[in-house]
């Protein structure tokens, strides 16, 4: 099994405070990875750096590479616009625009150009909405406000407006963390189904969330890579004493 | 609570209720004193008043038409020059520029709200006219001299030149306005736009979707302040009252009408004539700004309600 | 591919778009300098102690903006006397009780009042206190001069009020402080600077102010310091030059000009200075 992201040596600093040390870490490709460890550890900011998302903070600056199929994305030529819509990502709180169902999930669709005709757009539009398990829910009021939909659907439309562009990668950045538990059930079951395609950077602070989902686990502390392993392995006999604590509540 | 707490905290809250009522007592006295003082014209000429194209003092003819037109159109012209101005500092302001770039510029464009209304029209006189007079009129005459805007006799004074003066005079305050509401837009939607693969402008025209009421309220607040100007439009229009096709015509606003014979208006009837149209004003410029107002709230509200 | 030039129109689009806001900044940074510029090169050579200490003088025999000075120094003294007092105490009485029906309300009609063309101000005064006083005053002017300001001074003050942290009030009451000692004692001055800066900027905008002048404190040829007398002022002795048929006087508009702007300007600029936060 192939390495879809490769990432050595990766430094990230805020202006002069470091907030990633050192980083080396292989996301296989087809397979959910996650990142756990205390707020503040520097599992966001890392999935921000995967589709450079951080370049719009203007102090952040980045050492190391990050190579995604073989391409250093932070090389000086790189087109992020590009990058973005190959990495996709699913932020913590749903961010639908104010526009229609229909329209938030075309919208990646459109700007890209991706479509031959009207047809070939709504088809494109029900696959996506299909593929994150709303469409059943929306299919009859496709052009009423993204605003109606509840927390979970929203994030599920979020999703699909992300899958629409046909992205490689999706990063999700704590996508359940501000949904119920049977909103959350469903966004963890479709994260499962997804990798099919997909490979998955999922970031997220419940540790039996990345034990369901996750085909393996990294664990960061303080900016740190502490250890990465398969989920299975990380949960019932982790290398370190740090990863053991922290999975058993020791301090958190 | 001690006794002297409560006596004291009665008598701050009723001495601070005087303050904010006197805000209420302007308000009614104003309309009170001048729906008085245009009784009389209200009674000689009733809503014709309004509808009437003729103003001749002398003979006791009063028609606020040209008036209302000249009002009309010089904000017009304000407008369309100062709205797209404005989005596009605004947005260099908040999307683009780096913030140690955007913070003296946004800095500047206040000052420029700043310089008063006389002295824009100290400037308006001699720059912009004779400007208007050598370079802009002739180009406007040659290239679109077919349409009657343009046509007609340059003197550099008239309503093109206050529709332009008024434009700048409006643009700081909608760029402000514009500001304010992109500023509430939640950096959340910037993100979406980004990590779909938008471009810089993509994300722009997202962000500036989530502001559209927001922006449509900076437009109605100039459309207000364009209305209201009075000393620099009254020093360039050229104040005449007439309704002529030709924007290089002179025109007459409300504004500068009420500015330019108020003074001089000592006949009763006259008197009662510029004080209803300034009540007219008064009432159109007091429902644009209420409508303004009602529009920014409601981006407000959004952003923080969802 | 056919992709690949669609991807590089957008972003070639949205270059151009970057390129256009930039020059929709640089343009309205150019008019500023502009204007600024051109009020320094005609204003400076006209500027001298006799300018600014005389009173105006038939056409040809020189002459100044003294009375002017005064008399704007005077309308705006008298009006900030007015409307600074009333304008903050209503704005302390948004912030801290003007969450209900009658708060809205006062809010509301300040807010259209701000907008309220400042020409309106003059003809009310006119009707309130010129009419039946039958003649013009420094008095009329400087009152509505502080109609202008009330509203503005209101609203500032309310927001600088509601920036003062809840914990300091809660801080206070709980120690059984009546709620007039906590907001004369704790709230007023934690704002002070605050108001203060918004008292400023109100100051700066009324001295700018030419319509509501011009039929409530008319002119005068003369030094007056009686406020129940027309008055002179820089912006309505700008607009008479400036309207006037003779190259001399334009010469002494534009040197008014100076004056009045570089005030302005200079509070405007040690107001910024003083605040990070913008108003």
């Amino acid at each position: 099994m192939g390495s879809k992201i490769n990432i050595k040596n990766l430094n990230f600093f805020y202006g002069a405070d470091q907030a990633l040390f050192d980083i080396s870490l292989k996301i296989p490709e087809r397979q959910v990875m996650a990142f756990i460890g205390p707020s503040g550890c520097g599992k966001s900011t890392f999935l921000r750096v995967l589709n450079r998302m951080n370049d719009t903070i203007p102090i952040a600056k980045v050492s190391g590479t990050v190579k995604i199929d073989g391409k250093d994305i932070y090389a000086p030529k790189t087109d992020v616009v590009a990058l973005r819509r190959k990495v996709g990502m699913v932020f913590q709180k749903s961010n639908p625009f104010p526009k229609t169902i229909f329209e938030n999930v075309a919208y990646g669709i459109r700007i890209n150009r991706m479509h031959k005709d009207k047809t070939d757009l709504e088809e494109r539009v029900e696959k996506a909405l299909k593929d994150s398990a709303l469409w059943d829910e929306v299919k009859d009021r496709l052009n009423t406000s993204a605003f109606g939909l509840s927390g979970g659907q929203q994030q599920r439309l979020c999703i699909a407006r992300a899958l629409a562009v046909q992205p490689e990668v999706i990063l999700m950045d704590e996508p359940a963390s501000a949904l119920d538990p049977i909103a959350t059930q469903k966004i963890e079951e479709l994260v499962v189904e997804l990798k099919e395609h997909y490979t998955i950077a999922i970031v997220t602070h419940n540790m039996q969330q990345a034990a369901r989902v996750s085909d393996r686990t990294a664990f960061f502390m303080l900016g740190k890579l502490i250890e990465v392993n398969p989920t299975e392995r990380m949960f019932t006999h982790p290398d370190e004493k740090l990863t053991e604590d922290y999975i058993t509540g020791r301090f958190g | 609570m001690s006794k002297t707490g409560t006596i004291g905290d009665s008598v701050f809250r009723t001495i601070l209720i005087i303050f904010a009522a006197t805000i209420l007592v302007i308000v009614a006295a104003m309309i009170a004193m001048m729906v008085q003082n245009s009784i009389p014209t209200i009674r000689e000429f009733g809503f014709g008043f309004l509808t009437g194209s003729r103003w001749l003092p002398a003979s006791d003819i009063y028609g606020a038409l040209p008036f209302i037109y000249g009002t009309i159109v010089s904000s017009l012209i304000a407008l369309i020059l100062a709205v797209p101005l404005s989005l596009g500092i605004a947005i260099f302001l908040v999307e683009q520029a780096p913030a140690r770039i955007a913070r003296p510029i946004a800095f500047m464009v206040e000052l420029l709200a700043a310089i008063p209304s006389v002295v824009y029209g100290l400037w308006g006189i001699f720059v912009l006219a004779p400007f208007i007079r050598v370079y802009l009129g002739p180009f406007l005459q040659n290239y679109f001299g077919f349409i009657p805007l343009f046509q007609g006799r340059l003197t550099g004074i008239g309503m093109l030149t206050g529709g332009i003066i008024m434009a700048l005079m409006v643009t700081p305050i909608v760029t402000a306005v514009v500001r304010d509401v992109l500023e509430v837009v939640p950096t959340a939607q910037r993100e979406a736009a980004l990590a779909l693969g938008a471009t810089k402008w993509e994300t722009t025209v997202i962000v500036l979707g989530n502001a559209a009421s927001g922006i449509a309220g900076a437009v109605v607040l100039g459309l207000g302040r364009a209305l209201g100007e009075t000393m620099a439009v009254t020093m360039v229009i050229g104040n005449s009252p007439q309704i002529s096709a030709s924007l290089f015509e002179p025109a007459y606003t409300i504004a500068s009408v009420l500015a330019a014979n108020f003074a001089e208006a000592t006949d009763k009837l006259y008197m009662s004539a510029l004080i209803e149209m300034g009540l007219v004003l008064f009432l159109v410029t007091f429902i644009v700004n209420a409508l303004a107002k009602l529009l920014v709230l409601r981006v407000a509200k959004r952003q923080t309600g969802h | 591919m056919a992709n690949d030039i669609a991807h590089n129109r957008r972003k070639f689009v949205s270059g151009v778009m970057t390129s256009l806001t930039a020059a929709c900044a640089t343009f309205v940074i150019a008019i500023l300098v502009i204007i600024l510029a051109y009020i320094a090169y005609r204003g400076f050579s006209a500027i001298s102690w006799e300018f600014l200490t005389e009173t105006p003088k038939p056409v040809g025999e020189g002459g100044g903006i003294g009375n002017a000075i005064v008399g704007s120094g005077i309308m705006t003294v008298l009006a900030s006397l007015i409307g600074l007092p009333i304008g903050i105490g209503a704005g302390v009485y948004l912030a801290e009780f003007g969450d209900k029906w009658f708060g809205t309300t006062v809010r509301f009609f300040a807010d259209t009042l701000i907008g309220v063309p400042s020409i309106i101000v003059g003809i009310f005064v006119y009707t309130l206190i010129v009419l039946p006083m039958t003649r013009q005053s420094g008095f009329a002017g400087s009152l509505s001069l502080a109609i202008i300001m009330i509203p503005i001074v209101a609203r500032t003050t309310e927001e600088m009020i509601r920036l003062v942290p809840k914990s300091m009030r809660e801080g206070a009451l709980a120690l059984g402080a009546p709620q007039w000692r906590v907001t004369w004692n704790i709230v007023l001055p934690a704002a002070a600077s605050g108001i203060a800066t918004g008292a400023m900027l109100a100051i700066a905008r009324i001295s700018g102010e030419t319509a509501p002048l011009l039929f409530t404190a008319l002119n005068s040829r003369f030094y007056n310091f009686y406020v129940d007398q027309p008055m002179s002022s820089l912006t309505v002795q700008i607009y008479n030059f400036a309207t006037g048929p003779f190259e001399v006087e334009h010469q002494m508009a534009w040197a008014a000009t100076l004056i009045l702007v570089g005030l302005i300007l200079i509070i405007n600029i040690i107001v910024r200075m003083f605040t990070k936060k913008k108003y």
